[in-house]
Parts: structure tokens; C-alpha cells; sequence
């Protein structure tokens, strides 16, 4: 076996939310809007972990799925709707009626999360932020607080390391090896996955390591920082992986329906994460017209020389 | 234009407006644009008041996402800011640290564009909770990066849909995003970089606030509005610029850009 064999992160989605997510962990889901990780939620989902602490930015469907299925018991996060979509039902029943059971919750702004996690990421004891004076966010979350500037610039606040035991995230593509490459919106990826223990990344495609060494800057996650590598068509689905397939805006719009009612909630549950074995089952579930009306043209970038050194003579 | 009616399928829009059309707001929300220059966008009125300012007034607007999309020339309309047409053709993508960290708290935006449940005398804003936060009524969004950009884009413009003593109280049920005036008086030993809150849209007219550490008051009213209808729906004692005008009817030509090219399905038109 070559080197390149041996030190393969190549796992399916079983085995690695099976393998590195325990009951109670701290699990960062991250991507905004956009590699939201749809299919590895459904697995957690669908092997009923529980007690778990979800950090996501913008909890949205997924995070309102994972609500209803019980999986939840605390939530960090910084915006707690749908954007355009809309309210998320579950959520909301959960932590204004405590229906089934209340939600503890941790609430910072959008660049507090990003420097939570940035503060882990680089083992930092916490992060100043020139955010926060005069909200009432502080008196709701008492791990915003202030200090003051060592170099006499008054006082400011500071937020604290955010270490996930596990970071989940979404990439277009990844070698067997690890390196994970994307693009468009990237939003807090690379801190997550470097603040968390352990690293799962799901990908639309698998290439040759030749293919991410030809574009060194386009891998925002390094090798070094993923435990896993899973082979993962559409696990973005219904959010979107830009070059690969469109966001469905349908399902997002109707997701306001089936949230509002408990039941149907559930009963959405059961049919495309319960009775599905896979994410290649759910895949092959969706609609083929809706799947159809969500393909993207072709855009492709302009090269860039990366350059070599000159064949000696 | 002579036409004042175009007909898209069975719907047949209308370029005479008025202030209960939506387009009135946008149009409105577009000119108060003119003159600037890095405008952080939220989905929605927002979205189409940038693209129309930038087509009518301001060619070097530049639009900038929270996302993390700066400089965005979309084909079509954005469903939300983080939508794939945003991305393809804009200048640059940048992560949440650049984008919020670089671009924002260094101090590179102009205007906030900010949507609220309340506004306070202050410009004080509420995303986050109807009632008391610990036991909420109502679950709003939150921050989001709210409380970010108020405290660092230069100034905050924000449209409310409703005008009324819920929308507009004399005190906001939780501050999530506070103004200058409040956060000298609860955290005086933290430097603030924003004006907070310049200008308020609503149904029935315009708010302004001149100066840093002041307060709101009646800039503007809407054709046809009556002050009485603005006073009972405000929670305080408005007060009401020695430079009171009545707002201009949007032109043709900014509807027809509205209705034709920028929202055809009126998808926030509405």
C-alpha cells in the first residue's frame, strides 16, 4: 500500500457520525446559507444521539429538524429564524411555550460566534469585540463580558473560546487525504474546523490530491485539522453548493407549514430521515423535476499561474 | 413615458403609486442613498432600494453582504444574503472574520440597512424578544449581525412596514442593537465607532436623528398623511424639524424599474 492509501480520511457517513459524536457532546454545524450540513444532521438524527449542545450561527431547518427529533437540549448561537424563510416553529414552541420541553440557549451576535470560534482556533482565552456596549445581550449572556484594554484604549468586551468536541461541515470537494477546498460563501468553516476536537467534513466530490495541489489557496481546510473525509453527493440538499446544485427555495418556503404543526413536523421527520437508510435514498426520494429545476450552468473561473521552477538542462 | 399602466401576464401593475404600495417605501429608501458609498444590505426593501439606487443614483454603490459578498453585481433577485446569485460575478467573497472583523469593524461601511420589531426614541433597536426575554412572548430572530453592524457601519437606516405604538414604543422590550445615547450611558468606558441610527422609513413618513446623542423626529410625511395619524402612532412626544417637507411622489421611472426589472414576480414587492 502507498503512503497515499494509508493515511486516507475516506469514511462513510455511518461510521463517522458513530465514531466521533457521543451522547452530550458539543457539536458546531456550521454554514451560512450556504454547505449547510443537511445530510450529516439527518444522520444524527437518525441514530438518536442525544442531550446534545448544537453551535450554529444561523440555526435554521436543519436546526429546527434536530429540535423536533430530540436530539437538541442546548442551542449557541446568533440567529434564530430562516432569513427570507421565515420562523422556525419548533424552535419557537420550544422557548416561548417550553413545548415539548424547554431550550437552554446561549445567544451572541453574528462576529461574536465567528470570535468564539476564532478564539479556539487559536487556543486564545477569549476575544475582544467592538460590539455590545449598551445591549441588553450581555445581561442575557453573562459570557459576554468586558475588560479593560491593556494599552489604554478604555474598556471593550470579550467573548469566549467556542471548542466543539466535534465541528461538522460541508465542502464542494476534498482529497482522500483530507485537504478541503471551497468556494462562494465560506462563512465560518475554516474557524470551526479548526476550534473543533475532532473534524467531519461531507463532500460533493472526492478528487485526486494532483487536482487540489494544482489550487493550494482554494483549500481552506488543511488536512491536518479533518478526522474525516465522507464521500457525500447533494449533503447540502435542500441549502445549496454553489457550482453544484441551487438552493431549493421551495422546500425552504414550505418548511414554514410543516414547522408550524407539531405533527407534521414529525411525520416529515419519519418519512425523509427515519425510513431513510441513507443519504443516497433521500437523495433518490427527491422529486427528479425539483431536482432538475435546481442544476446551475456552467461558470467556470479564470485560471491562475501558480508557476514552477524551470526544467534544468 | 406616456403609458402609465404596463401589463405583465393578468397582472397589470400600476406606475402611478402611492404610499400604501411598497414601491413607495423602496423608492423612498433609494434616495436616501445618493451620496453614499459601501452599503451593507439586508434581504427584502433593503435589497431592491440598493439595486435601485445603485442603477438611478449611485453607479459606485457598492453592495456588501453579510454573507461575505462585497461588491455584488447579481443576475437576478437574491433570495436572501446568502444566495448563489450573489456570489457568481460579485468582486470578492470574503469569510465572516474578514467581512465582519476587516470590512465592517474597521470601519469600511457607510450605511447599515437594518429592519427592527421596535425603534425607540433613540434609534434603540429590538430584534430579539417580544415581553420579557427570559419567558418571551414572541421568539424574534435576534442579533444576527445586528448589534455588529450598528455599533460599527457609520450610520443605521432602518424601514419599518409598521407605523404604530407596538412598532415605535417609548421604551424597546430588549435592546439588541443599542444606540450611541444609550451605550454612553450604560458602558461609558467603551468607545463606540457608529452614529447609530440616522433615518427611519415607515408607512407614513420619515425620522430623522441630526445629531449623535439626540433623538428622533418627524423629517418627512408621506402625501396625504395627517399628523395626528403619526403622533398616535409613536410612543413618545415626536417632535417635529423646524424643516418639515412633505415627501416627494416617486417618478415613473423608478416604479417602472421596480415593477419591470428589479422585483418583476414581486417577490418583496408586496
Amino acid at each position: 500500500m502507498t503512503d497515499l492509501q494509508v493515511n486516507s480520511k475516506l469514511m462513510d457517513l455511518t461510521t463517522a457520525v458513530d465514531r466521533f459524536v457521543q451522547d452530550g457532546d458539543c457539536v458546531a454545524l456550521e454554514g451560512f446559507g450556504h454547505l449547510i450540513p443537511f445530510a450529516a444532521g439527518h444522520e444524527i438524527i437518525r441514530q438518536n444521539k442525544r442531550n446534545l449542545t448544537v453551535c450554529r450561527m444561523t440555526p435554521d431547518l436543519l436546526t429546527d429538524q434536530m429540535l423536533a427529533a430530540g436530539v437538541i437540549t442546548r442551542l449557541v448561537a446568533s440567529f434564530f429564524a430562516s432569513g427570507s424563510a421565515g420562523s422556525l416553529y419548533e424552535l419557537r414552541r420550544r422557548v416561548e411555550d417550553h413545548d415539548p420541553e424547554p431550550l437552554e440557549v446561549e445567544e451572541y451576535s453574528h462576529y461574536g460566534m465567528v470570535c468564539r470560534y476564532q478564539a479556539a482556533a487559536a487556543g486564545l482565552p477569549f476575544y475582544p469585540l467592538r460590539s455590545y456596549a449598551g445591549s441588553d445581550l450581555p445581561q442575557l449572556n453573562t459570557d459576554i463580558r468586558k475588560v479593560t484594554d491593556p494599552y489604554g484604549g478604555g474598556e471593550i468586551y470579550v467573548v469566549p473560546p467556542l471548542q466543539p468536541d466535534v465541528t461538522i461541515v460541508h465542502a464542494q470537494r476534498a482529497d482522500h487525504l483530507g485537504n478541503v477546498q471551497m468556494w462562494g460563501i465560506v462563512g465560518a468553516q475554516q474557524e470551526a474546523a479548526f476550534a473543533g476536537k475532532k473534524v467531519i467534513v461531507t463532500v460533493e466530490e472526492v478528487v485526486d490530491p494532483e487536482v487540489v495541489r494544482s489550487d493550494p489557496n482554494r483549500t481552506l481546510i488543511p488536512s491536518h485539522a479533518v478526522d474525516a473525509i465522507v464521500h457525500c453527493p447533494g449533503g447540502a440538499y435542500p441549502s445549496y453548493a454553489q457550482g453544484y446544485y441551487d438552493r431549493d427555495n421551495l422546500f425552504y418556503r414550505d418548511w414554514t407549514a410543516i414547522s408550524r404543526d407539531p405533527k407534521l413536523i414529525r411525520s416529515w421527520i419519519d418519512r425523509w430521515v427515519y425510513n431513510m437508510p441513507d443519504r443516497a435514498a433521500y437523495m433518490e426520494a427527491v422529486d427528479d423535476e425539483r431536482w432538475a429545476s435546481l442544476q446551475v450552468a456552467t461558470k467556470m473561473s479564470g485560471a491562475v499561474n501558480y508557476g514552477q521552477r524551470q526544467p534544468q538542462h | 413615458m406616456n403609458n402609465i399602466n404596463t401589463v405583465r401576464g393578468d397582472v397589470t401593475d400600476s406606475l402611478e403609486v402611492t404610499r400604501f404600495d411598497a414601491e413607495f417605501l423602496v423608492t423612498v429608501a433609494a434616495r436616501e442613498l445618493a451620496g453614499k458609498r459601501r452599503v451593507f444590505a439586508g434581504v427584502g426593501l433593503p435589497t431592491l432600494a440598493v439595486d435601485l439606487a445603485q442603477r438611478r443614483f449611485e453607479p459606485n454603490l457598492e453592495m456588501v453582504y453579510e454573507s461575505g459578498v462585497c461588491g455584488a453585481h447579481p443576475e437576478g433577485l437574491a433570495e436572501g444574503i446568502a444566495d448563489s446569485v450573489l456570489v457568481s460575478g460579485s468582486e470578492s467573497v470574503l469569510n465572516m472574520q474578514a467581512l465582519f472583523g476587516y470590512v465592517l469593524q474597521g470601519g469600511n461601511v457607510d450605511v447599515g440597512f437594518l429592519g427592527a420589531a421596535q425603534v425607540d426614541r433613540w434609534g434603540n433597536l429590538n430584534t430579539s424578544f417580544i415581553g420579557d426575554p427570559k419567558n418571551p412572548k414572541v421568539r424574534l430572530p435576534g442579533s444576527g449581525g445586528a448589534a455588529d453592524i450598528m455599533a460599527s457601519a457609520g450610520e443605521i437606516i432602518v424601514i419599518l412596514r409598521r407605523h404604530d405604538l407596538s412598532a415605535l414604543p417609548a421604551e424597546v422590550d430588549f435592546c439588541t442593537s443599542p444606540s450611541p445615547v444609550r451605550a454612553r450611558e450604560k458602558d461609558p468606558n467603551v468607545p463606540v465607532n457608529g452614529f447609530g441610527v440616522s433615518t427611519v422609513i415607515t408607512p407614513l413618513g420619515i425620522l430623522r436623528r441630526p445629531d449623535r446623542y439626540g433623538e428622533l423626529e418627524l423629517a418627512e410625511i408621506f402625501p396625504g398623511v395627517e399628523f395626528d395619524e403619526v403622533h398616535a402612532g409613536t410612543g413618545w412626544d415626536l417632535k417635529v424639524s423646524e424643516n418639515l417637507r412633505t415627501t416627494a411622489q416617486p417618478s415613473q421611472e423608478d416604479v417602472a424599474l421596480l415593477q419591470q426589472q428589479i422585483d418583476p414576480d414581486r417577490f418583496y414587492l408586496r
